[in-house]
């Protein structure tokens, strides 16, 4: 965790909303700490983006309270409230030059006119744009453009910074480059980012805290390597990266699961028996040789990704290949038989 | 490319009745006879009778009050008309009943209208030549906005808002400039229409203030004398450098 403020910011409690039938939030609780970068993760029509429309004031709860440092924030108009959001189309003024968008916002603060030209300046250096500064946007590259609507936003000073689906307009390269470029500006600037992303990759290297969201519920909020090593459900299990997942019945001693007997795993005693899913994630599945617990089965097909390799492997009684990721070469050949094993404590256990 | 073949001749009749016509206008204008298809020589004196005809300049100053002041309302009236039906409403039968008077019929706009203006008790005017002025220009300005409208980014507006901009200062800042050039272009339109509209000025006008086509008809009915020539001549070159200004400006902005 790279905060050091635990400070709340932003305390977002039991909010809903609905678009006639469809439910976009259902009771969403959310707290966000200052100084924090936070993402909104979630497959699209999850609620995220109307949960980031409604703290930018675009959108407003049927019920549910949402408090800024203390004060309530629904209240506010979008004109009046500390947040500023950088839009997915990043929505710049086509008839502004860059200074003139990047100015705009300060203009209705009415500061005076030497104090809005040095603060453009500035934040035009921070991002990197000073010799762009008489350009209009159609002249700029995408990424450019986004850099842009980051100096519009930050330029403000706010105390909140609102991204929808910053990078998503970006080509690939461009995007690994400005996502460090985003963790390093959020550092700099000292504002709390909220960053809403259907990439989950994109979330993980980036946030400091996630909340995964789906069906306008919110599933999970941690870290990223909790949520990736204590997935608090399935969902959260299948949506943050890839994982094997065998389901039996859970029992005094363990999960059983049809066909592949006990499988190894630490239960946590707090699970009720019934349904149960054991969920391995590939790096943690090896091929073993030893005489202990294995499940055997035949490599269907192997993939080599310069860095890491991948095998799936078909084991009879299981519908789906389980997949295994290794350093370096594959480590089995296509067709042969092999064992494969894991420790218990790299198994979760989720019940249905 | 491919030869035209036969379609050759569609092509070159459809030109001599299109421009024939108008050259022949043009020529004749410049024609020092008074018999038409006589050539008596070079000469600018229709030019010069038509500002010594007391009817005719008081139809031109007639139609450029109607004309000017149709465009200022009808661009106001039609743009509001577009943003509000695209960004509140959001009905397509209110969409439909705003353009029809684009679409309607002139003949039926001008009895509706004459009928509507006695039923209410406002009399015969330039003011109700004004008003039927604005009534269609509206539509036409109304189509060309809810055209560009359709191709800007709604966040624009939001992006403003966030920013920390009233609702005035988003329209006033963001909201009309960038739709400028259809503004600009549906005005452009408003006033050439205006400025040759026959049928709804014949219905609706009262007999004092004849405006400048009413007169030209009038005028006409007695045979087409050479400075009718000339005055045509001047209507079509304030059209034509009008329309292509309204497209120029269109094109330019829509490039950036």
């Amino acid at each position: 965790m790279t905060t050091t403020a635990h400070e709340q910011l932003i305390r977002i409690d039991s909010v809903s909303r609905s678009f006639g039938e469809v439910v976009a939030l259902d009771s969403v609780s959310i707290d966000i700490r200052e100084n924090e970068f936070f993402a909104l993760l979630g497959p699209s029509g999850c609620g995220k983006t109307t949960l980031l429309r409604v703290l930018a004031g675009f959108e407003e709860p049927d019920s549910g309270t949402v408090t800024l440092a203390g004060s309530d924030l629904l209240e506010l108009a979008p004109n009046r409230r500390p947040i500023n959001l950088m839009f997915q189309s990043y929505a710049l003024f086509p008839h502004m030059s860059v200074e003139k968008n990047i100015a705009y916002g300060l203009e209705r603060e009415h500061l005076p006119k030497a104090d809005v030209r040095s603060r453009v300046d500035e934040v035009l250096e921070t991002v990197g744009l000073i010799d762009k500064a008489k350009s209009r946007p159609a002249q700029l590259s995408g990424g450019q453009r986004q850099r842009v609507a980051l100096a519009r936003a930050i330029v403000k000073r706010p105390k909140l910074l609102l991204l929808d689906e910053p990078l998503s307009a970006l080509d690939r390269k461009v995007r690994a480059e400005m996502q460090l470029e985003l963790k390093r500006l959020q550092h700099e600037v000292g504002i709390t980012f909220v960053v809403v992303t259907h990439d989950q990759e994109e979330a993980m290297s980036m946030a400091d805290r996630i909340a995964v969201m789906a069906d306008g519920r919110v599933q999970q909020v941690a870290s990223p390597v909790d949520l990736y090593q204590r997935p608090a459900n399935l969902f959260v299990a299948d949506f943050i990266g890839t994982s094997n997942r065998f389901t039996g019945t859970l029992g005094s001693d363990g999960v059983t699961v049809p066909g592949l007997g006990l499988l190894p795993s630490t239960t946590p005693t707090s699970l009720t028996a019934g349904e149960a899913h054991v969920i391995v994630r590939p790096e943690d599945v090896h091929i073993v040789e030893s005489a202990g617990w294995s499940l055997t089965g035949t490599v269907l097909d192997t993939q080599f990704f310069g860095g890491s390799s991948t095998v799936a492997i078909d084991v009879p009684g299981h519908v789906t290949p389980v997949v295994l990721t290794c350093h370096g070469l594959p480590t089995a050949t296509r067709g042969s038989q092999v064992q494969i094993a894991w420790e218990p404590a790299a198994a979760i256990v989720l019940t249905s | 490319m491919r030869s035209l073949g036969w379609l050759r001749v569609p092509l070159i009749a459809t030109l001599i009745f299109l421009y024939v016509p108008i050259v022949v206008l043009v020529v004749m204008s410049f024609n020092a006879s008074r018999l038409p298809f006589v050539w008596g020589g070079f000469s600018l004196k229709w030019y010069g009778a038509l500002f010594q005809n007391a009817e005719i300049l008081e139809g031109l100053t007639n139609t450029l009050i109607v004309a000017l002041c149709a465009t200022l309302f009808a661009t106001i009236l039609g743009t509001l008309i577009a943003i509000g039906i695209a960004r509140y409403f959001r009905s397509s039968l209110l969409e439909a009943f705003s353009l029809a008077p684009a679409i309607l019929p002139d003949i039926v706009l001008g009895i509706g209208l004459l009928v509507f203006y006695v039923l209410v008790g406002i009399g015969l005017g330039l003011h109700s030549v004004l008003l039927a002025h604005v009534v269609f220009g509206m539509a036409f300005v109304a189509a060309v906005v809810t055209a560009r409208l359709s191709q800007t980014d709604p966040s624009l507006e939001e992006a403003s808002r966030d920013l920390g901009a009233s609702s005035v200062v988003t329209f006033l800042r963001i909201t009309v400039p960038s739709l400028a050039p259809a503004i600009i272009a549906g005005a452009l339109l408003v006033f050439t229409l205006s400025l040759d509209e026959f049928v709804i000025a014949f219905f609706t006008d009262g007999p004092s203030t004849p405006t400048l086509p009413i007169v030209i008809y009038s005028m006409v009915r007695f045979g087409v004398t050479p400075d009718i020539n000339a005055l045509a001549t001047l209507l079509m070159v304030v059209s034509f450098t009008v329309v292509i200004a309204a497209q120029r400006i269109t094109r330019l902005t829509d490039a950036v």
